[in-house]
């Protein structure tokens, strides 16, 4: 209804009715509580208003079982409102595990997307109809913000963290994406499209080769997947040397890292999750294996963040393999 | 609990001081001369703050056409009265900076603490009279460096009101270089004087109450300033300390907020809302205080709930600490923390309804005169009710989501800043202008500000939650860049028609104050037949504020006492064995 009336976007996501369902009930509430507030102050305004000289206004100091009364009902309508929203972040925080994942770099001033099929984008991002998908974000410089208004989501991009955001979109079409935190002179020039194509469509997006005219596919003909460009780059770094399967290795194993609880020096253990892993790559000795000597470098300003999303996915599909 | 001080030397009026043009009218230790320096340097900045204002809105509007009246401004910051990007981002930041630490804070604060506490409990003057002159004078030149940093190379800081890190800590990512650390230094400077100040105020009320003058007999108006001291001692460091960091960021080469040398971005905006949600209250806490003193005068009637009153005012100061990361759902809380912070935000809303509906109770069986200070309390009260419910929606995490950094948070925050704190604002200086300069102010141009204000104030910021909603952002410089915010556009230049006119009727405003300061009707000592004490003094008070020391009988609301004759009944009146009035 709203969208016909131009109020708000778009509904494209599946939680796009329930953000708004929660916002209309919101406009519900304001609506009752502001106009009865204005009924009251005009009806007041009008009622007592000064007549002559003699009349003398009421002497009404105050009433316990008025104030609590108007304690109690928005104390109530407060917590209920309270329980609706929380229900719903949890949807929100909670990506689904088959999620379609997308690695995004927020820079002054573009997004820039990786397909963990190797295909990469600018300012642009497509995505199969009705499968979740789940972006992973972060930023080159400062805060950026993925904003797509007809999926209700937004998310900052945060320089030296991951964030993650997902949605699963409920039609095909083209749908704007912004970044919504200001982030410098061109802030406002820093807008995109996603684009929501039928799964087939997608997968053949996905293996077409080199999208004429498509900006930002300027990569190699045949884009490497995310998590084999990061083995390129592991190797190329030299990692493998350290990190080592056999015995005495100066690092730990990454095998069977992703998704595992990791034993830290002093005692604590530590979810290898991805924000675990670009931590320890950029600032090895803030997390310390237990049993290892903190040896390793720094790879800090050495990698970029898209070559630390590539390395984090190379981690990740070690793992993988060693589950299937 | 009597407060034990002398309020006044008895012959300090008599002996007339003559202390020369310097020490009456620009180093003066007199809290009133400094109230009324702190109320014309805010006002002085408000013109550059309002001017930045409508600037931004008619490139919003209109967007990269000549703006009029602008072509004096110098390139590099316009060109021929065209507005660039670089500038658009820098009037963003100076409007805001300028309007909450310039304009709303030394108004509310700085001017009507000042004038108002020592007089309506009965005391001579401040606590600290010397200290409250340097608070004045120390805010001096944080504005002049706050103003004078859009004439440095590379302009005026641009990276927001909110400074938020490493945008504002790296000065390639703006372009800006002395302009930031000027903001950084006037901000710390301008902490420096609000600190002087709230010492003074906590100091001044504690100690020097006129006897008879417990707590529970205090103006509304002097308990939230009270709490609002306590909220800037305690909160003012926290800025100050951030920015600190900022400073040694960018001129030290240390990284606190950059992740490359092992600093944390979202560090600066814990710090920033730890300070800012605080900051909020402070801002409109005392508008809350000026709104619950002007009704019942007006209302002929006694405050509605005056305990309640007291004590929300205290549970919002309170919970002010413990809402800071509702501006933060989206930089990537979890889960825990959300909801936290959602539920006490949801619950600050309570103590906030429990004074709107205290305020219709004192209208209730009112005998109502409105006269121009009435009319902006009502106005305060309509437009609060509609920034406190909007609060509601960022408290609410998944619809915070959708419409953070969207216009729906700039008609927030000016539904509350202006709406709030600027209207209480201008009822204080229509209601204490007799007080003040001892002339009435007139009440034929009072009305046609009031109404012109009102009315054009939400033809202009009530759609911002309209287009805000259907997704536009703030901070953009042109809106015309967005496919899909070109059915709302035409929002865009109405809401900038609105507005426009509103700035227009300011200029009433304007006139009025400075027709009225001289040519204004003379005001007797208690032109509205209010109770509280510094109706007492002569208007305008003069040194040492009352001719003889006050004693305090009674709370500050009785009006309609069925004890007197009058609908009237001073704080000072001794009831106790005379018969009728006693002065």
């Amino acid at each position: 209804m709203l969208e016909r009336l131009g109020l708000m976007p778009t509904q494209a996501s599946t939680v796009s009715g329930d953000v708004d369902a929660l916002y209309l009930s919101l406009v519900g509430l304001s609506l009752v509580f502001s106009l009865g507030i204005a009924a009251a102050l005009a009806y007041f305004a009008i009622a007592y208003r000064r007549r002559s000289e003699a009349h003398e206004a009421e002497q009404i100091h105050g009433s316990l079982a008025l104030e609590l009364v108007w304690s109690i009902i928005p104390f109530t309508i407060a917590m209920g409102i309270f329980i609706w929203g929380a229900s719903l972040f949890v949807t929100l925080k909670r990506p689904p595990d088959n999620a379609l994942e997308i690695f995004a770099v927020g820079k002054q001033w573009m997004w820039k997307l990786q397909h963990l099929e190797g295909r990469r984008e600018i300012n642009a991002l497509h995505i199969p109809v009705g499968r979740p998908v789940k972006v992973t974000l972060t930023s080159e410089d400062v805060i950026h913000s993925f904003f797509v208004p007809a999926f209700r989501v937004k998310q900052d991009a945060v320089p030296g963290r991951y964030s993650t955001v997902w949605f699963e979109a409920t039609k095909t079409g083209s749908f704007h994406l912004f970044c919504a935190e200001y982030c410098g002179t061109e802030h406002s020039g820093m807008i995109g499209t996603v684009t929501v194509m039928e799964p087939d469509d997608y997968q053949d997006w996905l293996s077409a080769e080199m999208a004429g005219g498509m900006a930002g596919t300027a990569q190699g003909d045949d884009p490497l997947s995310v998590a084999a460009a990061g083995g390129e780059l592991f190797r190329g770094l030299g990692c493998h040397t350290c990190h080592r399967q056999t015995a005495g290795a100066l690092g730990p194993s990454l095998t069977e890292l992703f998704g595992s609880q990791v034993s830290l020096r002093g005692g604590r253990t530590v979810l290898a999750d991805e924000a675990y892993l670009r931590e320890s790559i950029v600032d090895p000795r803030a997390k310390l294996v237990d049993g290892y000597q903190p040896v390793m470098p720094t790879f800090q300003g050495q990698v970029s963040e898209e070559g630390l999303m590539q390395l984090v996915a190379y981690i990740k599909s070690l793992a993988a393999e060693q589950d299937s | 609990m009597t407060a034990h001080a002398p309020t006044a030397d008895a012959h300090a009026h008599a002996e007339h001081h003559d202390l020369g043009f310097v020490r009456t009218y620009l180093f003066s230790t007199d809290h009133k001369m400094i109230g009324r320096q702190f109320l014309f340097m805010s006002l002085f900045m408000m013109i550059i703050g309002g001017g930045l204002a409508l600037m931004i809105r008619w490139q919003l509007a209109w967007p990269e056409t000549q703006i009029p009246l602008t072509r004096w401004i110098p390139e590099p910051m316009m060109y021929d009265g065209f507005m660039p990007p670089e500038f658009y981002n820098a009037a963003v930041t100076m409007h805001a900076t300028i309007m909450v630490f310039f304009v709303v804070m030394p108004l509310l604060v700085g001017c009507f603490g000042n004038f108002l506490i020592p007089l309506m409990i009965g005391a001579g003057d401040m606590a600290f009279p010397l200290l409250n002159m340097l608070s004045f004078w120390v805010s001096v030149p944080a504005g002049i460096m706050m103003v004078g940093s859009f004439w440095v190379e590379g302009g005026a800081a641009a990276a927001g009101w909110t400074g938020y890190a490493p945008l504002s800590t790296v000065p390639e990512y703006t372009g800006v270089g002395m302009g930031q650390n000027l903001w950084a230094l006037s901000l710390i400077v301008l902490g420096a004087s609000s600190l002087m100040g709230a010492v003074n105020y906590i100091t001044t009320i504690i100690n020097m109450r006129a006897p008879g003058m417990t707590w529970f007999r205090m103006p509304l108006v002097v308990w939230s300033l009270f709490i609002t001291a306590i909220l800037l001692l305690l909160a003012l460091p926290v800025l100050t300390a951030g920015l600190g960091l900022m400073l040694f960021d960018r001129m030290a080469g240390t990284s606190f907020f950059l992740p490359a040398g092992g600093g944390e971005p979202l560090l600066w905006q814990h710090i920033f809302w730890f300070f800012g949600h605080p900051e909020v209250y402070i801002m409109i806490l005392p508008a809350m205080g000026i709104a619950s003193e002007i009704m019942p005068v007006f209302a002929r009637k006694p405050i509605f709930g005056y305990h309640a009153m007291v004590f929300s005012i205290i549970s919002i100061a309170f919970l002010s600490w413990i809402v800071w990361g509702h501006h933060m759902f989206q930089s990537g809380m979890n889960f825990t923390l959300g909801t936290s912070f959602m539920i006490t935000t949801m619950v600050i809303a309570v103590p906030s309804a429990i004074k709107t509906f205290n305020w219709l109770g004192t209208l209730w069986g009112g005998n109502i005169h409105f006269k121009v200070p009435m009319l902006w309390a009502l106005g305060f009260i309509s437009t609060f009710v509609v920034g406190g419910l909007s609060g509601i929606y960022m408290a609410n995490t998944p619809i915070d989501i959708f419409i953070h950094d969207t216009y729906f948070i700039v008609a927030h925050i000016h539904y509350v800043l202006f709406g709030g704190s600027i209207f209480a604002m201008f009822g204080a200086v229509t209601f204490w202008f007799p007080k003040m300069f001892g002339r009435m102010m007139n009440p034929t141009m009072g009305q046609i500000h009031f109404w012109g204000t009102f009315i054009f104030y939400n033809i202009g910021f009530f759609p911002m939650h309209i287009i805000g909603v259907g997704g536009h952002m703030r901070r953009i410089y042109n809106p015309t860049q967005y496919e899909f915010l070109e059915p709302m556009q035409w929002w865009n230049v109405f809401i900038t028609r609105g507005v426009l006119i509103m700035g227009a009727f300011q200029l009433v405003f304007a006139i009025n104050l400075f027709y009225s300061l001289y040519f204004g009707k003379k005001a007797d000592r208690n032109p509205w037949q209010s109770n509280t004490l510094e109706w007492e003094c002569p208007s305008p008070p003069g040194h040492g504020n009352f001719e003889t020391p006050v004693t305090v009988h009674r709370g500050p609301y009785e009006y309609s006492s069925p004890e007197v004759e009058e609908d009237f009944l001073p704080q000072t009146r001794d009831l106790s064995g005379a018969t009728g009035g006693s002065h």
